[in-house]
């Protein structure tokens, strides 16, 4: 990997803060300011720390970051933000935007986007986004100033609104169709995931009340008292232990939702090129007729249906003269249009090279992220059991006393 | 027929009270060797009769004996529910001094379970077994009349009902009739046994409701598994490199459901039956106790009756004596039958709780191996394959 941003600086999302401040219609209102450290990466040899520098964003301008990376970049498969809100939640786990656990989690997956950014090998030369890093004052003005929201194609907004192609590229057509089910498939899995997180505490929860009934029990037991009273004990952990279990695989919940907004970003691109090649289609089809308009008003003959042909026959032919001038001007339009065109094809082609190249990049990626997921997944599971074993053993063996 | 002891003494069987107070000082408990057994009993191989009135099921009692209180050494019947029901009656009207164990329940009032289910059956056949082997173990029922019949006759009902046709003849029956006389006060440690039975009850009670919570938790959270695995091996059909490792998974988590269902069912078919037993069996222990308030209670009207005559008699009258007899034996049998069943409860507790600790040790284990095994599925590079 060339050297990207996160090899040159330490970049860290190190606090959360609750602010309060007046936002854009004058209203007072509560938000969570985040703290951004970066530091440079000193050579091994010199052993003396550089200084740290922070500045505070909070969420917006990070969407705002996110935003202008996407239209600036089109054929890159932006790494997406952590949610806005809480979703595919377990009952336990708080909904709330404010909720201490939702924005540490947040923290740490804003610290995630940063990092994934600094270390992609095209994002992380923008000059905007280390003056994110870097500048605290005037950052929004900067972003602004780049004019990327004139750049933003409205019709993207527009997400499922279908643009017939003629020649569609099946790669992209494929791939399109690849990450809508990738985001269907994950959402399905979180949801699931969630249900059985719920159900899987209220399995552990209920054993609590065998330490408080063996405890009961055990007052008015002579010899089994003890055992009854110890095992009781070894109930109550494990009742307790699942709070952490679930604690941690929320994080692997985490690192599935990366990768439902990672195919978001991956659909993004497909559709920008639909629409590039929409647009691309529709340019050669202009021309085309204007080509032919030209050849018709030069040969008069009408091969095409028009009214205006038609009124023309109606109400008379036009001068020469007219005719002359409208020829110069579809003259000038065909050749504009077909530098256009040219254009538009080599903007087409240059696209599909750089955005294949990203996905390419891409799905080594996820491959490798997802696997490494799944393996710390397994890791949490056998850690759960080891421990249920453990608990298990040990009430066994306070039984074995009574 | 003459009973006698294991070491050749014979013994007197002609009052009901004599025969428990003197085998009740030998000690003859649980903790018999093997060699000096004298009577195995055990309960199987269920079999389902379909008649044109009713089906039901028949288990298979084998009973091997040196006792001479049987001609013969082995003996195998068949016997049904109703059969077991009816020697409990018999039990309990002709000891009444003694804590009869309890039966598994006669009704099932939960619609859902099938009585014909193999489940079923073998929850209830391991509590018959149970059933019949604690009374085995016991000194004095084991010897009882109606239990020797029930091991060894042919046709019960014909016993059945000739038991009926003595008891009608019989002016008097072996039930100790006590008419409604009132208790003052409960001796301590009778009250303390009344007491202990009380907390006991409820605790189980308890216990039972927890047990049932957490398999109602474990179901819903094994309908949850069931829909989860799949999904990985959906997402598996659409990546390529990904595919094994998200197979993988889902495969692993089908055997997780697997181990569950397995735990479930077990503590289903082996715990709570236990449990609701022994809270069966305490409550029939209380009644034995208000019977034993019963017999002191009428020993205590009639001694009083007889202080209230004033008369100068320093012989007590035969019928005072005899209250006081039945009193002192109730009261002594009922202990030695408490201490015995306190024995018992703690074995028998101390099994089925480290058995409930041992299923759990055995899912743990299983779900272990599975996700153990999928590892090096996982960390496989696509380059070494």
């Amino acid at each position: 990997m060339e050297d990207c941003l996160a090899k040159k600086m330490e970049i860290t999302v190190s606090e959360a803060e609750k602010r309060t401040g007046r936002n854009a219609m004058n209203i007072q209102e509560t938000y969570t300011a985040y703290l951004i450290e970066t530091r440079a990466v000193e050579s091994q040899s010199e052993g003396q720390c550089s200084p740290v520098d922070s500045l505070w964003r909070r969420y917006s301008e990070f969407e705002l970051l996110r935003n202008y990376l996407s239209v600036t970049y089109p054929h890159i498969v932006v790494p997406p933000l952590p949610e806005k809100r809480a979703d595919f939640v377990w009952h336990k786990l708080s909904a709330d935007n404010m909720d201490p656990d939702f924005v540490e989690r947040r923290r740490i997956g804003l610290e995630n986007f940063l990092l994934r950014v600094a270390s992609h090998p095209v994002l992380c030369q923008d000059k905007i986004f280390y003056a994110f890093l870097t500048q605290e004052g005037g950052w929004k003005e900067m972003v602004n100033e780049t004019g990327f929201q004139l750049k933003a194609d409205s019709r993207l907004k527009a997400l499922n609104a279908t643009f017939r192609v003629k020649n569609p590229d099946k790669r992209f057509t494929e791939l399109k169709h690849y990450s809508d089910e990738l985001q269907s498939v994950i959402s399905h899995l979180l949801r699931v995931r969630a249900r059985v997180a719920d159900r899987l505490y209220g399995v552990y929860k209920v054993h609590g009340n065998y330490g408080r009934v063996f405890s009961e029990w055990s007052a008015i037991e002579k010899e089994m008292g003890d055992g009854l009273q110890s095992a009781g004990h070894h109930m109550d952990v494990y009742a307790a232990s699942i709070d952490d279990i679930l604690e941690e695989e929320e994080h692997y919940a985490d690192q599935l939702k990366e990768y439902l907004f990672y195919a978001e970003a991956l659909r993004a691109v497909c559709r920008k090129h639909e629409l590039m090649q929409y647009d691309l289609e529709m340019a050669a089809q202009d021309l085309t007729s204007k080509k032919q308009q030209c050849e018709e008003l030069a040969t008069g003959t009408v091969r095409t249906f028009s009214l205006k042909g038609m009124t023309s026959k109606l109400f008379g032919q036009e001068t020469p003269e007219q005719r002359e001038a409208k020829i110069k001007v579809l003259e000038e339009q065909i050749q504009e249009g077909e530098e256009q065109l040219k254009s538009k094809n080599l903007e087409g082609r240059d696209f599909v090279k750089s955005a294949w190249a990203d996905i390419e990049r891409f799905k080594e990626q996820k491959n490798h992220d997802l696997k490494e997921a799944l393996i710390s997944y397994a890791v949490m599971q056998i850690s759960m059991c080891k421990k249920g074993i453990q608990v298990w053993t040990n009430a066994k063996e306070c039984f074995s006393k009574m | 027929q003459d009973l006698s002891l294991p070491n050749g003494t014979p013994v007197d069987t002609s009052s009901p009270a004599s025969s428990s107070s003197l085998l009740n000082r030998l000690q003859l408990d649980d903790d018999l060797d093997v060699e000096t057994r004298d009577l195995f009993v055990t309960v199987d191989d269920p079999k389902k009769h379909v008649c044109t009135m009713e089906t039901y099921i028949t288990y298979r009692v084998t009973t091997k004996t040196t006792r001479a209180e049987f001609d013969l050494p082995e003996y195998s019947v068949r016997r049904r529910y109703q059969d077991f029901d009816w020697l409990r009656n018999k039990l309990e009207e002709s000891q009444p001094t003694h804590l009869i164990p309890p039966l598994p329940e006669k009704f099932v009032v939960k619609g859902v379970v099938d009585r014909f289910s193999e489940e079923f059956v073998e929850t209830r056949r391991k509590a018959l077994d149970k059933f019949l082997k604690r009374i085995t173990d016991h000194p004095v029922l084991s010897f009882n009349e109606h239990f020797n019949v029930f091991l060894t006759a042919k046709d019960l009902n014909a016993y059945k009902k000739q038991g009926m046709a003595l008891l009608s003849k019989m002016g008097e029956s072996v039930k100790y009739v006590t008419g409604g006389y009132k208790l003052r006060s409960r001796p301590l440690e009778f009250a303390a046994i009344g007491d202990y039975l009380d907390t006991f009850s409820l605790k189980l009670g308890t216990i039972d409701r927890i047990a049932q919570r957490i398999i109602k938790e474990q179901l819903e959270y094994l309908v949850e598994l069931r829909e989860y695995g799949p999904v990985y091996s959906t997402w598996g059909g659409l990546e390529v490199e990904l595919s094994e490792p998200l197979e993988g998974v889902s495969a692993c988590i089908g055997n997780c459901c697997t181990a569950l269902e397995e735990l479930s069912e077990d503590m289903t078919e082996d715990f709570l039956p236990v449990l609701r037993e022994y809270i069966l069996y305490a409550e029939s222990m209380k009644n034995v106790l208000k019977k034993r308030d019963q017999v002191q209670a009428e020993y205590e009207a009639k001694l009083e009756a007889v202080a209230l005559k004033r008369e100068d008699r320093p012989k007590v009258p035969t019928d005072v004596e005899k209250c006081q007899d039945r009193v002192e034996c109730f009261n002594a049998d009922l202990k030695a039958d408490m201490e015995r069943w306190q024995n018992n409860k703690r074995q028998d507790f101390r099994q089925l709780l480290m058995g409930m600790a041992d299923k759990n040790i055995q899912y743990y284990e299983k779900c272990l191996t599975a996700w153990e095994s999928i590892i090096p599925l996982l960390q496989d590079k696509p380059e070494t394959k």
